[in-house]
């Protein structure tokens, strides 16, 4: 099978790559470039370990070819951090609020977590917990993880408030 | 201890000991994506390994034709049985003293079991080559149901032992008989049960269901033909083991095996056994020259690798008619699949099912345990629990419900009637342990004061007139389970997986200038060892937690140990890292003592440092000490300041629980809610609260789902019907409600620092509690007893049978 | 779970993309979220050896309104329905089934053409679709032609689409301001396909139903409508009589399977129930100027 010429951006960086055109996103991050944040729970698009974010939308990257990508801006847990440049919020607040175990599930959640903010910076509990049923955690019975989000759409609010 | 000053207060916060909220180590790493678990490891050259698995639960296997795979570009080589025999490694040894196919001898037991083994340039050749390797197979009757499997005219599915009459664990009565495993006395309980003023009857079945971490089991081998090293990399929750294992089996000497576990990705007891995964992708890399991984998918996990329960228990129990339990008896026909994998120590073949007096004082008790194979998948873990603990918890839990309906009690009023005393600690159980101590009482009465228990019953009853009048279709159910776990296994005396005592070790070095590495024999997978471990030496020696390295899972450098499960870490490696902090002090006393020029005896530990007794001005810091140790030439002393302790413990901890689930179910559809739960547990001395707290939510959420609908099915023909997580059940955050936690402190009297271990607790008391909310909702209308998982259809069925649906 | 290989292609055109599906015949499948096909594909029981990708197609896209009927192009995804102010105060029905669809992620990419393309029982928009009276316009070779949801469904992934034809929009009917509508599902947890559901969207006037249409997923090979149901309620108060009509025609509709979801008997009984609970939040909502 002719291999593809695909090219798209990474973490705000531009990415090249020879693929066959099945390689699936999940593969070719972890593989190819060498982001093993992302992880493979389920390969049936149930978890969410694999979450990364596709031109603005949450995608479960196990169920996605890289040719389909082709030309997107892909953010994964790696290309994620707060406006300084260090750590973000969720990330900060996952730690305080014990909101990770083994940490598997972790980088999606958190990937998803960072658009659900976006596009609702102040969600009610509800919706936190509707906006992560994409994702599943088998450590934390999810409690923890809710607060940390909650947390950090609070302290996004108050780096906003402070900068105004 | 005497009073402390808020000075003292301020430097013991400092070093973020035993019973602070430390917040993790490990999250930076996780948060950020840069974890290393085993499928993020790419090393040079590296190959990808994949099986050919069989569609038939059972079948024999005629002929297996590689040829089209191996000529596939990018296909490195195919393994079958043939090519394992010469090695001898076609078979393999199960922790449970069976044998396993490696790769299948002549035919096959279960679906999905492993039948070649193609090695490729990556996982994508790979796949292509497992779709052109052909197998003949001629399929043979299938047994799936236990009882069955010992019927006279059963067919025989292990061939190869068919004759044998003695199995591991002593007799066996049929082909497909594995063991009979007996405790107590079977006469005096069935004289108790003859003259019992009430008997209580029931078959409780805990279904068949799978630890399922989110990252499978997988690893990467790597044979370094040059020194003659073997280097495994892998999802291991016992790496040393592996590495005996490894080493008996492959004849490799030890020392030339390195056994790594990096980040696991949850374990629960699905990482416990060995796997033919991890022998082919030795052998591979021993063929092949190169690394080959091997990493399942999660079909193959759900299929293949570590079951837990599938325990069929027939009960009887025994009491006055006032409410005094007199005698238990229990026979467990236990399914073991097609080998015999289970993970438990081996003088324990149903593990610690013995513990299913459970909380009461039950004088007289028998149980009988029969091993069986079928056509299903080994294994026999225990899914965050202690060996069989789990199911022995939901047998005591559910036959005590089921007792109080038969005297027509309330369930909690009879539990606190047989509750052990605390005077009673420690307590000789009839099938032989002693539990080290507990205060069962004053546990429930704080949960039924904090949940309102009298209330409850109260609106239950009003919703069930209202039911009654037609007013609603949802009945509430008020589910109580109090448990008692046995863990931290265990003293060595009783306790070993082949052979290995299970003991654990914690080796510490203090460097000069007054920071730490600790290294143990077990692993975190996810329970957070690195955070807690060094906070129980932080008490312990006075150096501050985030100065002390908690370093596991190397072979080469940590110290033997026997791994993480069965909630053993805490008791277990925990009480080695304190006694092991505690030689470390002996020393520095006598270091302190020489720069203060005063005797050993007129030194005190106080925190952080010795301080001459009266003179409190005079003290020398563990810093200090510690640089002494490496710059001073001491009389008497030899320089540095490094200790070992191998901890064998004395006993078992005997953690507890006190819990209460209030449910809504609605009659017609089957939907549940969970409106409240309430959990309460000792744990003895609380390393760190907040790892218990998050310990309890993600144990109580994965006993949700094995209560409520997560199970491993098979159709009669012997196929999983369970095999993604479409249909095996995982709750998301949706289903899942938010979890209340408390707790009390009974500190295990023979532990150095009184710690019980909590990881598992949630899961051993949390099925019962939903499973007895069901049940209890029910009970007005006349049901004893409703099998799990509590699923939709299950409980739909429930209603139906009792006449719910008019 | 490794998908066997496949040529790719993203035309930029419906032209194209028929011409491709010309070319590869039944060689060729249409790829659009992916999120039916893709797992599939893993699974190697679908091996198209062409995977025709549609995203870069701007005509599939899109939500209008054309008079009395909304249009939606195939490529519009369940997020975006969802978030459209048009569909939520037009045909709101669309809305509350988008929502109770698997979860966030897959909402982002799968589409409402997949949706209604796939053929898959376990689907819930096909029902919802039959239930509006939409109709699905489909582009090949000899040009377009538009199929009713009613008649597009023939066998468990077997539709009315021919193999070289691309449903490129989605016709749906507006209803009628003040009808009352429901989508009811019950699923195991998020991210399941329904164990049943209803949908239903009718009419009252001075307390009488004047319309009703009800169609069901996941009951049978296809989804069930079935006329005799709406009927049933037509011309009542929706007073329990007429109510257990429209349930008893279609109970007689439903043929079941029993799967992991439960036995036959329990699909008919939750059936049942939400369809029973579908028709009354239906009524609830109907005049409220909700619709
Ligand atoms: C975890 C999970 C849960 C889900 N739960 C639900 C659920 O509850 N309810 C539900 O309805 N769905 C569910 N789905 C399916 C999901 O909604 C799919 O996205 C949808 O069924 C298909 O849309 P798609 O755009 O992804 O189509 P694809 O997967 O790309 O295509 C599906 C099929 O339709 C064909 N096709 C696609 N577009 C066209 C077109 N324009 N013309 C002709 N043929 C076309 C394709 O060739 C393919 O055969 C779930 C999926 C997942 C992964
Ligand atoms: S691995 Fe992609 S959703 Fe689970
Ligand atoms: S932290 Fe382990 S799966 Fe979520």
């Amino acid at each position: 099978m002719d291999k593809l010429h695909v090219k798209l951006q990474v973490n705000g960086k531009p990415v090249e790559a020879l693929v066959e055109p099945r390689l699936l996103l999940i593969h070719f991050l972890r593989e190819e470039l060498g982001l093993t944040g992302p992880h493979i729970g389920c390969e049936t698009s149930h978890c969410g370990a694999c979450t990364v974010d596709i031109g603005g939308r949450s995608v479960k990257s196990c169920t996605v070819f890289t040719a389909q990508a082709n030309g997107a801006e892909i953010t994964t847990i790696e290309g994620i951090e707060g406006a300084d440049g260090g750590l973000h919020a969720l990330q900060e607040m996952f730690r305080e609020h014990h909101g990770l175990q083994c940490g598997f599930c972790t980088p999606g959640m958190i990937t998803r977590a960072w658009r659900l903010l976006e596009e609702n910076p102040d969600p009610s509990e509800a919706e936190i917990r509707q906006g992560m049923a994409g994702n599943l955690c088998r450590c934390t019975g999810y409690q923890n993880i809710v607060k940390a989000i909650r947390a950090a759409a609070d302290a996004r609010q108050a780096q906003q408030e402070a900068a105004e | 201890m005497t009073e402390q000053s808020p000075v003292d207060l301020d430097r013991a916060e400092k070093l973020q000991g035993l019973g602070c909220r430390r917040k993790r180590v490990e999250d930076a790493r996780f948060t950020q994506g840069k974890g290393n678990y085993v499928d993020d490891m790419k090393l040079k050259g590296m190959l990808f390994g994949d099986f050919v698995r069989s569609p038939y639960a059972h079948a024999r296997v005629k002929s297996i034709d590689a040829e089209a795979a191996k000529a596939l570009p990018g296909v490195v080589a195919v393994l079958t049985a043939d090519d394992l025999r010469p090695l001898n490694l076609h078979w393999m040894p199960t922790l449970a003293g069976d044998k396993q196919m490696v790769l299948a001898d002549g035919k096959v037991l279960y679906q999905g079991q492993e039948v070649a083994f193609v090695i490729a340039e990556n996982r994508y050749i790979a796949a292509d080559a497992v779709d052109l390797v052909e197998v003949e197979y001629e399929a043979l009757p299938v047994v799936t149901d236990p009882f069955k499997a010992l019927a006279d005219d059963a067919p025989v599915l292990r061939e190869d032992i068919a004759d044998q009459k003695e199995g591991a664990h002593g007799p066996r009565r049929h082909p497909n008989h594995i063991f009979t495993w007996e405790q107590g006395d079977k006469a005096a309980t069935e004289a108790v049960l003859a003259g019992a003023e009430v008997v209580a009857e029931e078959m409780i079945y805990y279904h068949r269901t799978h630890p399922c971490p989110l990252e499978t089991c997988g690893c990467v081998a790597s044979m370094d033909k040059v020194n003659g090293k073997l280097t495994l990399w892998g999802t291991f929750q016992a790496p040393h083991a592996v590495r005996t294992v490894a080493s008996l089996i492959s004849g490799i000497a030890e020392h030339n095996i390195r056994v790594v576990s990096p980040d696991i990705g949850g374990g629960f007891g699905n990482k416990v056994g060995v796997y033919p995964g991890y022998i082919c992708a030795v052998v591979a890399s021993i063929v092949t020259g190169v690394p080959v991984k091997w990493v399942e998918d999660r079909m193959d996990n759900l299929m293949t690798t570590a079951f837990a329960r599938d325990y069929w228990m027939q009960g009887k129990i025994a009491a006055t008619k006032d409410g005094r339990i007199t005698g238990l008896w229990c026979h467990v026909t236990a399914d073991h699949g097609g080998f015999d994998a289970c993970a438990d120590p081996t003088k324990f073949p149903a593990g610690f099912f013995n513990i299913c007096t459970g909380s009461y004082d039950i004088p007289t008790a028998w149980l009988a345990v029969d091993g069986v194979y079928t056509n299903k998948a080994p294994g026999g873990v225990a899914y965050r629990c202690s060996f069989r603990v789990t199911e022995a918890s939901y047998f005591i839990e559910r036959m005590v419900d089921i007792l109080a309906i038969k005297l027509g009690m309330d369930p909690v009023e009879l539990r606190l009637k047989n509750f052990i005393r605390k005077d009673q600690f420690p307590y000789q159980s009839a099938l032989g342990w002693e539990y080290d101590s507990g205060d069962y009482h004053t546990a429930m009465e704080k949960a039924l004061a904090a949940v309102d228990y009298a209330g409850l019953r109260r609106e239950q009853a009003e919703r069930l007139d209202a039911f009654k009048r037609g007013e609603t279709r949802k009945l509430i159910g008020i589910g109580v389970s109090f448990f008692t776990e046995i863990v931290g296994a265990g003293p060595v005396k009783n306790c070993d997986i082949l052979g290995l005592g299970m003991f654990d070790s914690c080796e510490i070095r203090i460097h000069p200038t007054g920071s730490a590495i600790a290294r143990l024999g077990t692993i975190s997978q996810g329970q957070g060892h690195a955070t807690t471990f060094a906070q129980i030496l932080a008490s312990e020696i006075g150096i501050p937690a985030d100065a002390i390295t908690v370093e596991e899972g190397d072979t080469d450098t940590a110290p033997y140990g026997l791994g993480t499960y069965g909630s053993r870490s805490t008791p277990v490696a925990g009480a080695a890292t304190a006694m092991a902090g505690r030689k470390i002090r002996a020393k520095a006393q006598m270091i302190a003592a020489y720069l203060l020029e005063v005797h050993d005896d007129d030194i005190e530990w106080d925190i952080d440092r010795f301080v001459v007794k009266g003179a409190p001005e005079r003290f020398k810091t563990m810093t200090e000490i510690a640089f002494a140790a490496y710059n001073q030439a001491i009389p008497g002393l030899e320089p540095g300041l490094e200790a070992v302790s191998y901890y064998d413990p004395p006993n078992m901890t005997y953690p507890f629980g006190a819990y209460v689930c209030v449910m809504e179910i609605d009659v017609d559809t089957g939907e549940t809610e969970i409106r409240r739960f309430y959990a309460l547990d000792d744990c003895g001395t609380r390393i760190n609260p907040m790892i218990i707290e998050g310990q309890v939510h993600g144990g109580l959420t994965e006993a949700l789902a094995i209560a409520m609908g997560q199970e491993i099915a098979y159709d009669e023909n012997g196929n999983v019907m369970t095999a993604t997580l479409m249909d095996f059940f995982m709750p998301t955050a949706v289903e899942t409600p938010t979890w209340e936690t408390d707790h009390t402190v009974t500190p295990s009297p023979h532990h150095p620092i009184g710690a019980k271990g909590v990881g598992e607790s949630p899961n051993v008391g949390g099925v019962s509690a939903f499973s007895n909310a069901v049940n209890d909702a029910f009970r007005p209308f006349g049901l004893t007893h409703a099998q799990m998982p509590h699923d939709h259809w299950r409980i739909w069925r429930t209603a139906q049978q009792l006449g719910l649906h008019g | 779970m490794i998908p066997g290989n496949f040529a790719y292609h993203r035309p930029a055109d419906v032209a194209a993309a028929a011409r491709l599906l010309q070319e590869h015949g039944d060689e060729a499948q249409l790829l659009a979220g992916g999120h039916s096909l893709i797992p599939m594909m893993k699974l190697r029981m679908a091996q198209p050896s062409h995977l025709i990708d549609l995203q870069d197609i701007a005509g599939l896209k899109g939500i209008s309104r054309d008079g009395a009927r909304l249009v939606i192009g195939a490529m519009t995804t369940q997020h975006e329905l969802i978030g459209d102010a048009l569909v939520a105060a037009a045909v709101p029905l669309l809305r509350e089934a988008a929502l109770q669809i698997a979860d966030p992620q897959v909402r982002y990419v799968g589409t409402i053409g997949g949706n209604v393309a796939n053929g898959d029982p376990g689907n819930d928009m096909p029902g919802v679709m039959q239930c509006l009276d939409a109709s699905f316009e489909l582009t090949g070779p000899g040009g377009t032609r538009e199929v009713a949801a009613r008649a597009f469904y023939e066998a468990a992934f077997t539709t009315a689409r021919a193999e070289d034809e691309i449903l490129t929009r989605i016709i749906v009917p507006i209803p009628k301001p003040g009808s009352g509508y429901a989508y009811l599902k019950q699923k195991r947890k998020i991210g399941d396909y329904a164990t049943a559901a209803a949908a239903v969207l009718l009419a009252v006037e001075s307390g009488r139903c004047t319309s009703a249409a009800i169609a069901m997923t996941n009951l049978a090979a296809t989804p069930v409508f079935t006329e005799a149901a709406g009927a049933a309620l037509v011309g009542t108060t929706l007073d329990e009589a007429a109510v257990g009509a429209a349930v008893a025609a279609m109970l007689a509709a439903i043929d079941p399977a029993t799967d992991n979801r439960g036995p036959v008997e329990f699909k008919k009984h939750v059936a049942g129930l939400m369809l029973r609970r579908a028709i009354a939040e239906a009524a609830g909502r109907a005049g409220r100027g909700t619709a």
